[in-house]
């Protein structure tokens, strides 16, 4: 019989980018033995791609900020879907967070007085994203990992979890392997934190690493925990296009941010004429008062590049669809034209660099061509706001597999500092839950054998078929039916192609050695893949409207209904996922206030931000 | 499009072999995508080590045709793709299989290397050009490709006394942090080794994040090892070429 190991912790952390680390930090300093689980290694998490900077509204550029015109900007950019209280903490707290990794050991870069420097970014109303030129998440993993090193963390690196464990009705652990030895490791723990961050590779363009292919999504809803608004996936404004291989590759929007404009093929600046009813009269209207903007006149309005990604996205999306795309189907991202070679250099040097290398292309000298690619999810986990815990006791969420605080569309920025704000809220609420549990935790064996067996089952299924055809077929099927623009005959379509896929996902052959074999991993990660994918696409198919991340061609307006509902996708006994609409939370008055305050100047007015 | 053959390392720590592959090459493709390619349609169980696909995570050092590099940041029409093109993993760790090899000892190294210890009651105020040069270090995505070639680690397989030059460029990220007052010179004297060093500089000249590795970060600590006690390769080069050679001067070097 198949042998495993057994660790026991206090606090299980599955995942170590940004969200897992700060939690795991979080909970040794509340006294927890704590496990980190990865599967990669440590300090290589999808996190340490993150480029633009983390938002807080710390006041060093613009001292107008503060929390409440965060507050405002981060609702109003997710459509007012929002959890109010988790905007709240989020808002507040950001600045502390910041300023605790830099006394870590992180080294931002600086104001001409010598603080932590601030840059624009789209839907921020001041200049807000701490940043360390355009390799941010680079500096907040490591920083985290030399930090949560001095603490003692002890790191299961190259290790996936394959299913949580659970014994009457709470999380008791998870089940995991070894990836580079394939042995099998039980983790019995008191508390389990999920921070498996996002899905991006269930589309077939994607910034997202090889990481993201959803589990903690899935790990959660098959033990009972609520999804929330799993419709709303955002697609970045500004991938690479070409070369096909690199196709999907992030340029930052720190590229806008520091002054660059998009054009078609017309040579038009076409973001002047996209600007939605809701943002009126808060972007510039010329390209004069634009660049007067830029120039740090305080009078002019910021430029149409910096609305919000869904924006964005679509605008290109229509140049492309009208024929006034690019050659490789994009629009272009000019900054050569607008900022001298030695300061692109100096603010976006991984982008210059990453144009030159897979390019072939100099940035300070030509256009890049930019198009929409699958960035983030803003759905997720349903948790609480204060805590992060699930509705399955012993479960806790946090980072990009939370669902909740970006509402209906992320603001760029907004997720490094969720990482931290929100990995130690649920590190501490998972050591304090974990001391209160007495006596010794039952883990099932049968259940734990039977989970074993049907992951090494497709071993011994010659007959399977190939599990990496498979995945290309969720992504293109994914890309082509649920993506950037939905419509409900083909989110239908998509439905039964999942149906159809799932089955097939139960029957993949693989074939070598368990000791580091993709083929294997690749077949149990698309068990996760088409779960996670069907609850996307049947909460799109509820949602008749459109909103945020989430775009239908036959419901092309938001609709004022939907506008005070959350989708909650929960699975049934049967193992079958539901759809369920609840109103959202209700907002106290004095918030209220401050999110529909109709500009900045009402905002100062009426609540005194 | 045009067929291209890959001779790829097949094996683990016990042994193994190169093996064939031809692949249909397109417009732009990089050697992972090649290996991605060989892995969906020849040979899924060929394992390779890789996250980002950007340049960004430092997963996928490999030794393509004998240069070692970023698998996903190599073009494949940057190599003569005439004639077969050998991957092999990074030969100073042990195979775990295939390209993917075991990189933990860097992690335990790096536990001799004392943490960040900020001043007490500090005002938190930095100035740009004061942390300029330590956000060079910080850029290292360890990717281990230095490791990989120091002669110390891969030929002598000292892995004891020297924490090689990735681990230098981290010790030299904290020793000139403008806010930082732990001292760890006698770490890199002893169980550091930067005395092994004889600044030959191909760490420097494999860094894909374009880190001044020697110049800018082994020297300059080497200047302060021996303010403090004697090396002998300092001295010679100094010798050789004068004290000029070294880094950028800054507010915070050690010496002259
Ligand atoms: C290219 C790019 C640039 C970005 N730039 C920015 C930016 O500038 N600002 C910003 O705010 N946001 C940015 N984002 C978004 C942000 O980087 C991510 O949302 C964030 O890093 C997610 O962090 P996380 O901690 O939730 O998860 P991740 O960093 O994705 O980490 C997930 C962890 O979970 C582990 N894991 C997953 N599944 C399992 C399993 N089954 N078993 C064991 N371990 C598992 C993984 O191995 C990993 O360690 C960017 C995203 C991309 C793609
Ligand atoms: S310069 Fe020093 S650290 Fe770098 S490769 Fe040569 S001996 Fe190794
Ligand atoms: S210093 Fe350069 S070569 Fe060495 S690990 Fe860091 S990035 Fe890689
Ligand atoms: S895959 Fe991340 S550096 Fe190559």
């Amino acid at each position: 019989m198949e042998s495993y190991t057994v660790h026991d912790y206090d606090v299980l952390v599955i995942g170590a980018g940004g969200a897992g680390l700060r939690a795991a930090i979080a909970a040794i300093e509340k006294g927890a033995r704590v496990g980190v689980v990865t599967k990669s290694l440590l300090g290589k998490a999808h996190t340490v791609m993150a480029e633009g900077g983390m938002a807080a509204a710390m006041g060093n550029v613009r001292p107008e900020d503060n929390w409440k015109v965060h507050f405002r900007d981060t609702l109003k950019g997710g459509g007012m879907l929002n959890n109010w209280k988790m905007v709240e903490n989020y808002t507040k707290e950001a600045p502390d967070r910041v300023r605790e990794l830099e006394q870590w050991g992180a080294v931002f870069d600086r104001t001409p007085d010598g603080k932590i420097n601030q840059r624009n970014f789209g839907g921020h109303s001041y200049p807000r994203l701490a940043h360390v030129g355009d390799r941010t998440g680079l500096e907040l993993i490591r920083t985290l990992q030399d930090h949560a090193v001095k603490m003692g963390i002890h790191a299961h690196m190259e290790t996936t979890i394959y299913r949580l464990l659970t014994d009457a009705g709470r999380v008791v652990g998870a089940l995991g392997f070894n990836r580079q030895t394939g042995e099998f490791l039980v983790f019995r723990a008191k508390a389990v934190v999920l921070a498996t961050g996002g899905l991006g590779r269930i589309y077939q363009i994607t910034s997202n690493s090889w990481e993201c292919t959803g589990d903690g999504f899935s790990l959660a809803s098959m033990v009972g925990a609520d999804l929330i608004d799993m419709e709303f996936i955002q697609f970045h404004p500004t991938g690479m296009v070409w070369p096909p291989s690199v196709m999907g590759i992030l340029v930052t929007e720190g590229v806008r941010g520091e002054g660059g404009v998009l054009k078609n093929s017309e040579g038009k600046r076409f973001m002047f004429d996209n600007v939605p009813e809701r943002y009126k009269g808060e972007f510039a209207e010329t390209e004069e008062e634009a660049e007067r903007w830029l120039q740090g006149d305080r009078s002019a309005r910021r430029p149409p590049e910096l609305l919000t990604r869904d924006v964005v996205a679509r605008a290109i999306r229509k140049e492309v669809n009208e024929g006034r795309g690019s050659p490789h189907g994009g629009a272009y991202l000019d900054i050569a034209s607008r900022r001298p070679a030695d300061y692109i250099k100096k603010k976006l040097p991984s982008m210059y660099h990453q144009f030159m290398k897979l390019g072939n292309l100099d940035i300070t000298k030509e256009p890049m061509e930019v198009g929409p690619t699958c960035h983030y999810v803003m759905g997720g986990v349903r948790v609480d706001p204060d805590t992060q815990a699930t509705n399955v006791p012993g479960l806790y969420a946090a980072g990009e597999v939370a669902g909740g605080l970006h509402g209906a569309n992320r603001l760029g920025g907004n997720s490094l500092s969720d990482l931290v704000v929100f990995g130690r809220r649920a590190g501490m609420a998972a050591a304090e839950y974990a001391a209160q549990q007495t006596g010794s935790l039952q883990v099932d064996e049968a259940q734990v054998r039977a989970y074993i067996a049907e992951a090494l089952q497709p071993f011994n299924n010659p007959q399977g078929e190939n599990p990496f055809a498979l995945m290309k077929e969720l992504r293109a099927t994914m890309q082509k039916n649920a993506g950037i623009m939905r419509e409900e005959g083909e989110l239908k379509a998509q439905l039964e192609i999942l149906a159809n896929l799932k089955k097939r996902a139960w029957n993949t052959s693989v074939s070598g050695s368990r000791a580091y074999n993709p083929g294997w991993h690749t077949a149990l990660d698309m068990r996760l893949m088409v779960e996670i994918s069907e609850a996307v696409v049947l909460a799109a198919l509820a949602r008749k409207e459109s909103r945020g991340g989430h775009a239908r061609l036959d419901y092309p307006d938001p609709d004022p209904t939907f506008a005070k509902l959350n989708h909650i996708i929960r699975r049934n006994s049967d193992g079958t996922l539901s759809v369920v609409a609840e109103p959202l939370p209700e907002m106290p008055e004095e918030m209220r206030k401050v999110a529909e305050a109709k500009d900045l100047k009402e905002l100062s007015e009426k609540v005194g931000a | 499009m045009s067929t291209v053959t890959f001779k790829v390392f097949r094996g683990d720590r016990s042994g193994g072999e190169l093996k064939d592959y031809t692949v249909e090459v397109q417009e732009g493709m990089v050697v992972l995508d090649a290996i991605h390619q060989i892995q969906a349609e020849q040979a899924p169980d060929l394992a390779c080590r890789w996250n980002c696909k950007a340049g960004k995570c430092g997963s996928c050092g490999a030794e393509v045709n004998g240069k070692p590099t970023l698998m996903c940041m190599t073009r494949l029409d940057t190599i003569d793709t005439s004639k077969p093109v050998t991957v092999r993993p990074m030969k100073t760790f042990p195979v775990i299989r295939d390209l993917a090899t075991d990189v933990k000892w860097n992690y335990e190294a790096n536990k001799k290397i004392k943490p960040f210890t900020p001043a007490p009651n500090t005002d938190w105020i930095m100035y740009q050009e004061d942390v300029d040069r330590v956000q060079e270090f910080r850029k290292c995505i360890e990717c281990f490709l230095c490791q990989n070639v120091c002669h110390v680690l891969r030929e002598h397989d000292e892995k004891t006394g020297f924490i090689g030059p990735r681990l230098l460029v981290r010790t030299a990220s904290l020793e000139m942090h403008p806010l930082d007052v732990e001292n760890r010179l006698d770490m890199l004297k002893n169980e550091g080794g930067i005395g092994y060093c004889n600044i030959t500089k191909c760490c420097t000249e494999v860094c894909p994040e374009h880190i001044h590795i020697t110049d800018n970060a082994i020297i300059p600590l080497k200047e302060r090892v021996v303010d403090e006690y004697y090396d002998p390769v300092l001295g010679f080069f100094r010798r050789l070429f004068g004290s000029k050679k070294r880094a950028e001067p800054s507010g915070q070097a050690a010496d002259d």
